[in-house]
């Protein structure tokens, strides 16, 4: 019992971090909300879909980085889905770094 | 048939192109009591409605997509994003507006994007509301009205046209019950008079009023 109010604590403390860092925002604790008895692994199941469709998306992203000349019109539309997606799951970091790459899409600057 | 599915549960169709917005949305109208259909597109959503209308005339279509019930839904709501590959939700839009079976389900766009003119084209095009993403929970609040408006009117019709049959189901009724009545008093008189014969008259022809007369019916058999 112990041990698991210790474990229980750290979590704790490692979630708040999260907020703390700016990694996670309002939204995260919206997903949280939605979380129920009925419904226990909301977040988990989101988190999980929202890892593979992120890896899928920054696979591509890469690949159309390789290409030149680069096809700005293209990553901005990756762009536009991951930072839709970071932003429905309240990753604030992920989602400015978004539209830091999509303001460097439309300014055409390969170099940022 | 084709009645709003009983408990008042209303079934909303959620459009969007995005994985995880579709399981956010999918979640927050099931919180909210509703029942949800998603598809990833504008086209799916149009194919979904489009086949869906045929359900209602023919029963025992093959099932689409996510939808497995093997039931009558009838889509209350649509709610759909913005920013759509090939159909945007503003297309979509459009083309739920011109249909005539579908103009009069209400539609609510989402976007990422905080554009006004785009948010005034839409709702000038007919959408109820506009809704920015994320979508959370309090937002779902802005949809109860729109639904309930659409499914009354709906009920309204509908029951206009079943109180007209209804009324005329009676009316036959009530004539071939007077009919019967009128034999059966005769034949009381004939007998003897008696005060409950009264009073059980009194009850019969009240009940003949609203919507009891089958019961009554027997009754008047039983008295014979």
């Amino acid at each position: 019992m112990e041990r698991n109010s210790q474990l229980h604590r750290q979590v704790a403390l490692m979630r708040q971090s999260l907020f703390d860092q700016g990694y996670l925002d309002e939204q995260f604790v919206q997903l949280e909300e939605l979380q129920d008895d009925a419904n226990p692994n909301f977040v988990e199941e989101v988190v999980t879909l929202y890892y593979r469709d992120s890896a899928r998306l920054i696979a591509s992203i890469e690949q159309a980085l390789d290409k030149s000349p680069l096809d700005f019109n293209k990553l901005d539309s990756y762009m536009h889905q991951f930072k839709g997606s970071s932003s429905s799951i309240g990753g604030r970091k992920v989602k400015a770094e978004c539209a830091q790459f999509r303001e460097y899409c439309r300014a055409g600057n390969g170099e940022g | 048939m084709g009645m709003a599915a009983a408990e008042s549960r209303f079934h909303v169709l959620a459009v969007d192109d995005n994985i995880i917005d579709r399981k956010l949305i999918e979640r927050l109208l099931k919180t909210s009591s509703y029942q949800v259909t998603t598809v990833d597109s504008g086209s799916k959503a149009l194919e979904f409605l489009g086949l869906h209308e045929d359900d209602r005339s023919n029963s025992g279509s093959p099932s689409i997509l996510t939808n497995n019930h093997h039931q009558e839904l009838e889509v209350n709501l649509i709610i759909t994003d913005y920013c759509m590959p090939g159909m945007t939700g503003y297309d979509l839009l459009k083309k739920i507006k011109e249909s005539s079976s579908l103009r009069d389900i209400p539609v609510v766009i989402m976007s990422s994007e905080n554009v006004p003119a785009r948010i005034s084209r839409c709702l000038e095009e007919g959408a109820e509301e506009f809704f920015l993403k994320p979508v959370r929970k309090s937002d779902l609040n802005r949809l109860r009205p729109h639904v309930m408006k659409a499914v009354s009117k709906d009920q309204k019709q509908e029951k206009h046209e079943e109180e007209e049959e209804e009324e005329k189901q009676e009316e036959k009724e009530i004539k071939s019950q007077k009919h019967q009545e009128q034999q059966q008093q005769q034949h009381q008189q004939q007998l003897s008079p008696r005060p409950s014969g009264n009073s059980k008259r009194k009850a019969m022809e009240e009940n003949l009023s609203p919507d009891r007369t089958r019961p009554r019916y027997s009754d008047i058999a039983a008295v014979v």
